[in-house]
């Protein structure tokens, strides 16, 4: 459920993040807006935290976010272009 | 007082993936006791069990489903899709708003508790699936099976370790009867079979490494099972108003606490749970032809337990048939008493008592009709069903043939 690579190339994080996301939403990759919100595609809380979880595994990072207070955690879940980016920040902050 | 009938029983059980396998194997006194197939079993003293095989969760539940049911809920699920269906009954409006569930389980999702200890502990991992606490959980099955069918009215889980399933079980009865409920959905699952299930009741040396022989003087101990058993308990003229098959009447229920000892059996608390069933039910002694012993095949539970049937019937003790069907099915702790409750059905719709297989040897601590090895035909008019728990809380309910 963690897509890594595909076809024997690394996919980028984009690519894995919507894969991710798609996969909980049960939609096709190419069916997800960079646009659109979570709710848009479907994912209710517990979407959201299993895509999280998912995100830290194939990621190998730590996601900031607290389910009590979604808008306060640091870590944009507005859209999926806001995930993408911040998952991008959380990479470049482990290996910088 | 509302009379109460059963309209519907389903289970996934060691003899079978439904009611109709189930009786069938228990009739022919088949035993589904064998090698445990889990991981780590080399590092097991017990390797035997009463395992549901050839099992694959994926044929019944989705991905997003597997995420959310431990293999208690999964076997829950499964019981209850064949008891509701069987009963006809769909529920919506005020039915639903008033009909609950109760169900007993002793260790609930312990297969998820045994996995994840594992993920953290053993490989050493520092994050876990989000969804383990709403799984593992105990009341996890009944939830799920409110969800699945819309029941929206009282409804818990009961866990009093062996006699989760027969507390629950006469809780729905009581809820039924004073009519608080006109149906109920109850019984009970376990799902104990994993590395550290085994190896906590290894720890208590009452575990038999061969066979589980209830009654038998050759007798050496229990064997873990697994499963599940739902029924559906109906207020009687509810049932009858729409025209639903009837399986039998449930009579009575009465429950004790020993008060004595956390493991040791004590014959007072089981006899005072036993006449108690029978007082409440408002029957003679002589009535009773039939009780599915709680029958471990541990030293001290088989003759416990013998001695206050003795105590309680008198005479009429060495007339009435007792069997236990753990000896083919195993010890389904919290779910034990759901699964055997389908053996007093059984001796009252189809008149066929279930025997205890595994029979050696008498044991003269044991000296009443056991129905050793093979089923038998009778006519049953009434039969009772125990369940002692350790911590000494017991819990016996009565049936009469419909």
């Amino acid at each position: 459920m963690h897509p890594r690579t595909t076809g024997g190339y690394e996919m980028s994080i984009k690519d894995q993040v919507i894969a991710i996301i798609a996969a909980q939403a049960m939609l096709e990759p190419a069916d997800i807006g960079l646009e659109n919100s979570l709710e848009d595609i479907g994912i209710d809380s517990l979407g959201l935290v299993e895509s999280i979880f998912a995100i830290e595994e194939t990621f190998d990072i730590t996601v900031p976010f607290n389910a009590n207070d979604p808008s306060a955690s640091d870590f944009d879940i507005s859209s999926i272009a806001a995930i993408i980016a911040a998952v991008e920040k959380l990479k470049t902050e482990q290996t910088g | 007082m509302k009379r109460v009938v059963i309209t519907g029983a389903g289970t996934i059980n060691p003899l079978g993936a439904n009611v109709p396998a189930t009786l069938e194997a228990m009739r022919e006194g088949r035993c589904g006791i064998g090698p445990l197939d889990i991981a780590d079993v080399d590092r097991l003293s017990i390797q035997i069990g009463g395992q549901i095989k050839d099992y694959d969760e994926a044929t019944h539940f989705n991905r997003q489903q597997i995420s959310l049911y431990d293999r208690f809920t999964q076997f829950t699920l499964l019981a209850a899709r064949e008891a509701i269906g069987q009963s006809g009954l769909t529920f919506s409006g005020a039915l639903a708003d008033s009909s609950g569930v109760i169900l007993g389980t002793s260790g609930g999702g312990l297969n998820t508790q045994d996995e994840n200890y594992r993920a953290v502990y053993q490989a050493g991992k520092n994050r876990v699936h989000p969804f383990i606490v709403p799984k593992l959980m105990n009341n996890a099955a009944a939830c799920h099976v409110s969800m699945e069918w819309n029941l929206r009215g009282p409804s818990y889980t009961v866990a009093t370790a062996c006699a989760s399933s027969n507390h629950a079980m006469g809780q729905a009865f009581n809820m039924v009867r004073c009519g608080m409920a006109p149906v109920m959905v109850t019984g009970g699952s376990e799902a104990m079979l994993c590395f550290g299930g085994i190896k906590a009741w290894e720890g208590l040396r009452v575990m038999s490494k061969d066979a589980c022989r209830p009654f038998s003087a050759t007798r050496n101990g229990m064997v873990q099972g697994e499963g599940a058993g739902v029924f559906v308990f109906e207020d009687y003229d509810h049932a009858k108003a729409r025209g639903a098959e009837i399986l039998c009447e449930v009579i009575g229920f009465a429950m004790s606490s020993d008060a004595s000892d956390i493991v040791m059996p004590s014959k007072q608390g089981a006899a005072r749970a036993i006449a108690g069933a029978v007082k409440d039910a408002r029957l003679n002694k002589e009535e009773v032809g039939y009780i599915n012993a709680h029958g471990t095949g541990t030293a001290a539970n088989d003759k416990t337990e013998c001695a206050a049937v003795a105590d309680v019937f008198g005479a009429h003790a060495d007339k009435l048939m007792i069997s236990s069907t753990k000896s083919m099915h195993g010890h389904l702790i919290g779910g034990t008493g759901a699964v055997e409750l389908l053996a007093c059905i059984m001796a009252l719709r189809d008149g066929v008592v279930a025997p205890t297989i595994g029979y050696e040897e008498p044991d003269p601590e044991c000296a009443l009709d056991v129905v050793p090895n093979v089923a038998r035909d009778a006519n049953i008019e009434v039969a009772l069903s125990n369940a002692f728990a350790f911590g000494g809380l017991n819990a016996v309910l009565a049936l009469r043939k419909h």
